[in-house]
């Protein structure tokens, strides 16, 4: 019998379940864009706490800082895109729950390549000047060994524990695919990271991945995945493009809901006490699935 | 032809900050800045790469809220920093705050640990700022945004860019700040912002009583010029024909 590559498919708990408090963990996806919320929903149910998380933030760190999760947030922005703000981040940060380490949106992807490569830093021009070098003490400049001898941000690798990214589709192994235009840093999320850990809407076989798709689709890896989740609607209520776009109703709901504590707790109660069948259920019900395709600016 | 509305004199005087703009991406946050890089294409920058705001550059001119002609290329976000990296962008941000030498702040008010009110967070102001050319839309010039002092540099002022050194200046570029009242610059022997011109209707006095900081004067301030008849065509009936340029105005 010929031996076969590592079958990885697990569920969202199994996931979670090899996570630990405390680790750093980096979240693909961009704003309020292809975010793996459901994975995100399975850390909301569980034990764990002083989280470090990663990320180009939209509602994943809304909602993580509503539960208490993080302890430290390394961030270039957080935002829901055609909300601008969210509203859990602010309300944590404005009451000085969570540790702010803030960069350019561009060092982040610096630091994670860093890790991806294992370096210790990348040197780019991006921070000189900026009021990141001062809120963040450690960050140092680096002299080049050659002639022109420019002074510039050294940005530390931002290794990871665990990534946690959304895909639209992957195979058992871990190959996984993105439909839309943009893999954002999925896969160099995935590559920071000791184990990362990859949902897609729908589990397929390997050689239907390619049936109606470009090469360049498949920016992952199983060399870098060490879980897969079948998770259909898995990003909801943030935008996956081809299968659905941002839930935008739903997302002015989370938003509305936020702004009140009696309300939260409804919208809470409502979606997420139960686990993720429970949400998705929650959420036909409400007759809120599928926001319409297309993004905004 | 109806008489040009205080949007369209924005319009025109955001393309203005791209005439002759070369093969460069030009990015405009907010509408009045969106219509004023279509504007430009249609005008006098048509070598100006556009994109969708998602993840393609695009072709020809559209209407803001509309789908484009037809696309030329391939700009997901990685790609977006690597340009930007390399210079071949113009920036047009909205600042929270923005102060005399070019300070920029998106970020948060108050005090770092713990604002008293968290924004975005710095995005890619600080990166824009020292790798390309950087402009400013401020949709309602007041003392709330025109401060003496930004609570947190997102964007890098030439003061900053001076004290942090010869790397960061080195393609340092605030170039122009279009607000609702007026056109400023930088261009004086310190990057102190200058009154470049005001808008008709709005005199010097009320330009400086609506910023938190001196502004600097050199002579006679000229009223920011009117669109010409095509460029009024062009913006009521190709590229804004809803007229949502006037809503981001409403005070």
């Amino acid at each position: 019998m010929t031996p076969t590559t590592t079958d990885k498919q697990m569920t969202e708990d199994e996931v979670i379940a090899e996570l630990r408090s405390g680790m750093t963990i980096g979240i693909g996806g961009w704003g309020s864009r292809r975010k793996p919320m459901s994975l995100v929903r399975a850390i909301l149910r569980s034990d764990l706490s002083d989280l470090t998380i990663v990320s180009y933030g939209g509602p994943d760190v809304g909602l993580l800082c509503a539960a208490g999760k993080i302890k430290r947030l390394v961030y270039g922005f957080v935002s829901l895109d055609s909300i601008p703000l969210d509203p859990h981040f602010r309300a944590a940060r404005q009451a000085g729950r969570i540790e702010s380490v803030e960069y350019d949106e561009g060092m982040v992807y610096s630091g994670l390549y860093a890790a991806a490569c294992r370096l210790p830093f990348l040197p780019t021009r991006s921070g000189l000047g900026s009021g990141v070098m001062t809120t963040n003490p450690d960050l140092k400049t680096i002299k080049s060994p050659y002639a022109d001898g420019e002074e510039l941000v050294a940005m530390p690798a931002l290794k990871l524990d665990a990534a946690l990214v959304h895909q639209n589709r992957a195979d058992r192994q871990g190959n996984a695919q993105h439909l839309g235009p943009d893999v954002y840093f999925d896969d160099v999320f995935c590559a920071a990271a000791d184990r990362a850990y990859v949902s897609c809407e729908r589990i397929v076989e390997t050689d239907e991945l390619l049936a109606a798709a470009h090469p360049a689709t498949l920016r992952i890896s199983r060399a870098v995945v060490s879980g897969v989740v079948q998770a259909p609607n898995g990003a909801h209520f943030t935008s996956c493009v081809p299968d659905y776009g941002r839930d935008e109703r739903f997302q002015r709901e989370y938003v509305q809901a936020a702004a009140d504590p009696e309300a939260w707790a409804e919208f809470s109660a409502r979606y997420l006490s139960g686990d993720e069948t429970d949400y998705q259920a929650a959420v036909s019900a409400a007759g809120l699935v599928g926001g319409s395709v297309g993004g905004n600016a | 032809m109806s008489a040009p509305t205080r949007a369209e004199v924005c319009v025109t005087a955001c393309a203005d900050i791209w005439i002759d703009a070369g093969e460069i991406l030009v990015s405009p946050f907010g509408t009045i800045p969106t219509v004023g890089a279509r504007l430009a294409r249609a005008t006098t920058a048509p070598n100006v790469l556009l994109s969708d705001g998602e993840a393609m550059l695009t072709t020809g001119v559209w209407p803001v809220g509309g789908e484009p002609e037809g696309y030329e290329g391939w700009i997901p976000f990685r790609t977006i920093f690597e340009m930007l990296w390399s210079g071949r962008r113009h920036v047009m941000m909205i600042p929270g705050q923005l102060d005399s030498f070019g300070n920029m702040n998106i970020s948060m008010i108050g005090e770092y640990q713990q604002p008293k009110a968290q924004l975005i967070g710095v995005r890619g102001a600080p990166g824009n700022t020292v790798n390309h050319p950087t402009s400013y839309w401020v949709p309602r010039h007041s003392a709330r945004v025109m401060v003496a002092k930004v609570d947190r540099v997102c964007g890098v002022g030439y003061d900053s860019a001076a004290a942090a050194g010869p790397s960061a200046q080195r393609f340092h570029d605030i170039r122009r700040v279009v607000t609702d009242l007026a056109v400023l610059d930088f261009e004086t022997p310190d990057h102190a912002m200058r009154l470049a011109s005001v808008h008709p209707g709005v005199s010097v006095e009320q330009a400086q009583e609506a910023t938190g900081f001196q502004l600097q004067v050199t002579g006679e301030v000229p009223e920011t010029r009117l669109p010409s008849d095509d460029e009024l065509q062009l913006i009521r009936e190709v590229l804004d024909p809803e007229g949502l340029r006037e809503r981001e105005l409403a005070r």
